[in-house]
């Protein structure tokens, strides 16, 4: 069994030294963090992480972040010449330096302009992923803008902002304040995110995450319309959730008779009522 | 061989009550042959569908053969996920990674060697202690703690050690005070060449300055929070300076949990120091 892909955590230009501690809080089904993109920079990522991965025949997706619109263009010029990109994620929910700090996420037209300016940079044959924020009034008009600057795929959720409180302490959990949300606890906000977008934009492949720690979650993702699901906390818990979540997911869809995974993605939105595609042929056959 | 990590299955072989303390001994074969002092492992706590995702790393404290393998581990309970481990019964299963970390290392020639431990950061001294002495070390022991009731090992401390002094906060057992206050004594005494310490920041922050002013080298095992153990989740940082001269955020679940003592910046725990790699407005940003 082999996985996907490998998704890195974002990448920016310099070497960053993150948030002070403590970046980390528990919370009921749910893990809140603000690690603040700590990490090498671009350099000494090509030089020493990518090939590291390219190595194990890790297909690579290459998540970028920065401030402006220039350093995510710089980011994905950088990596256009580095052999081992699969794709480009573009971690949208980065304050927008220009912008008095609004994440680009939340607007539009900003996070179009990112999306353009990466989707001209990086090579024809290397996907551009729009990752988007659930932290908005509309999900589907920034997912729509992002297409419309060109994205070939978008990946939701991002983790939404929260927040917890140390009693004894009386004083916030994490050194930052607030944090991204992540774990079983955001699954509903996510499946309802991909559910909107893929109402909206069926034709757009969407990479379904928020709180995957089972085949079942997974497959609840790819029947709102997602095309690939992404684990990310359940790695916390269980290093070894993938394998097991994709032989859930096999599982599950052979018992629903599905040959493909393709064949279920989106299946929810049918009209009640209307029996689920695919297994027809499996009943009528076996009668 | 100490090498990668396991996950494994383990069943619950004992558990016990030490004073204020809960020890557990799970029958982890793979864990158990590869563990070194100074090691650690990650516990799924909760049971399957539990809603607590994090690990909970725990030193190991004692490896022993039987069963293909056991570890036993030293805890107190703070929260929901020790509350669970503190009411697991023989013959229930826990869900292990490990070893984790990187162990303490051990000197190449027989030499004098102080462990300091504060509350159940001791544990782990014991195992370090017996390997030490497998090559030919001297050992001497100051364990500490808020009360009696709270200082872990003491009796097989004074088996093993040449000397073993005990302080307490409350005078309630040996000399009243912190192992930072007889340290200097200890370490004169015996003519230390090398100091080990596990406990609390702040009193490894005291012993690294104790032996910082003996001009002696000093291996401290950090206890940071972390949430996966196995160096994804980039939680467990703490400043610590390179052999560049360099101070990087570094994570003390795979860079540690050991460090150089005089390495770690203790005063800046807590904090992004303005000098550190890729701080804000830094000068290597």
């Amino acid at each position: 069994m082999r996985l996907g892909a490998f998704t890195t955590r974002s990448i920016t230009m310099a070497p960053r030294a993150g948030r002070p501690t403590p970046r980390m809080a528990e919370t009921p089904s749910g893990l809140l963090n603000a690690v603040g993109l700590q990490g090498p920079g671009i350099e000494a990522f090509l030089t020493q992480e990518l090939p590291w991965l390219a190595e194990r025949g890790a297909r690579t997706v290459v998540s970028i972040g920065g401030g402006t619109v220039a350093e995510y263009t710089a980011l994905a010029r950088r990596l256009a010449d580095a052999p081992g990109v699969t794709a480009v994620e573009v971690n949208l929910s980065c304050p927008n330096v220009e912008d008095r700090g609004r994440v680009f996420a939340r607007d539009g037209s900003s996070a179009a302009e990112v999306i353009a300016s990466v989707r001209a940079a990086t090579r024809y044959d290397v996907p551009v992923i729009a990752k988007l924020t659930p932290d908005v009034a509309d999900i589907v008009a920034v997912a729509r803008s992002c297409v419309d600057g060109g994205a070939d795929a978008l990946a939701m959720i991002n983790t939404p902002v929260g927040m917890s409180i140390d009693v004894e302490t009386m004083r916030p959990s994490l050194a930052a304040g607030t944090g991204g949300l992540s774990g079983p606890a955001v699954r509903p906000l996510a499946v309802r995110c991909v559910w909107q977008v893929h109402a909206a934009l069926p034709g757009v492949p969407i990479i379904g995450m928020g709180g995957v720690t089972t085949g079942r979650d997974a497959l609840e993702f790819v029947l709102a319309g997602a095309c690939a699901v992404a684990v990310g906390t359940a790695l916390f818990h269980d290093p070894y959730a993938c394998p097991r979540i994709m032989r859930e997911l096999e599982e599950l869809l052979t018992e629903r008779g599905f040959d493909r995974l393709a064949d279920a993605v989106g299946l929810a939105h049918r009209p009640p009522g209307s029996g689920p595609r695919g297994r027809t042929d499996l009943e009528e056959s076996s009668l | 061989m100490a090498g990668s990590p396991v996950q494994v299955t383990g069943t619950v072989l004992t558990t016990r009550r030490v004073d204020a303390y809960h020890a557990l001994t799970v029958v982890a074969p793979g864990v158990a042959d590869r563990s070194r002092p100074g090691h650690f492992v990650g516990v799924a706590v909760g049971g399957p569908g539990t809603s607590m995702l994090t690990r909970r790393a725990f030193a190991v404290h004692d490896v022993k053969p039987d069963y293909g393998g056991t570890v036993e581990l030293v805890f107190s309970v703070r929260g929901p996920g020790t509350a669970w481990l503190a009411d697991l019964r023989a013959r229930d299963t826990l869900d292990l990674v490990g070893p984790l970390g990187r162990p303490f290392p051990l000197p190449r020639d027989p030499c004098t060697c102080v462990l300091v431990g504060s509350e159940y950061g001791s544990a782990s001294l014991f195992a370090l202690g017996d390997a030490l002495q497998r090559r030919g070390c001297r050992i001497d022991f100051v364990l500490g703690a808020p009360s009696a009731d709270r200082v872990f090992g003491a009796l097989r401390a004074r088996r093993m050690g040449e000397t073993t002094t005990l302080t307490t906060e409350d005078g309630s057992l040996g000399m009243r005070g912190k192992v930072t206050d007889v340290l200097p004594g200890v370490i004169a005494d015996a003519r230390a060449d090398v100091v080990y310490a596990c406990g609390p920041m702040e009193m490894l922050r005291g012993v690294t300055s104790v032996a910082v002013e003996f001009d002696i080298p000093v291996q401290v095992a950090v206890e940071e929070a972390m949430a996966c153990g196995i160096g994804v989740c980039m939680t467990c940082v703490l400043p610590v300076i390179g052999d560049d001269g360099v101070t990087r955020m570094v994570r003390a679940c795979v860079d540690g949990p050991v460090f150089r003592g005089e390495r770690v910046r203790f005063d800046d725990v807590g904090t992004i120091p303005f000098d550190a790699l890729g701080a804000p407005g830094g000068r290597h940003a």
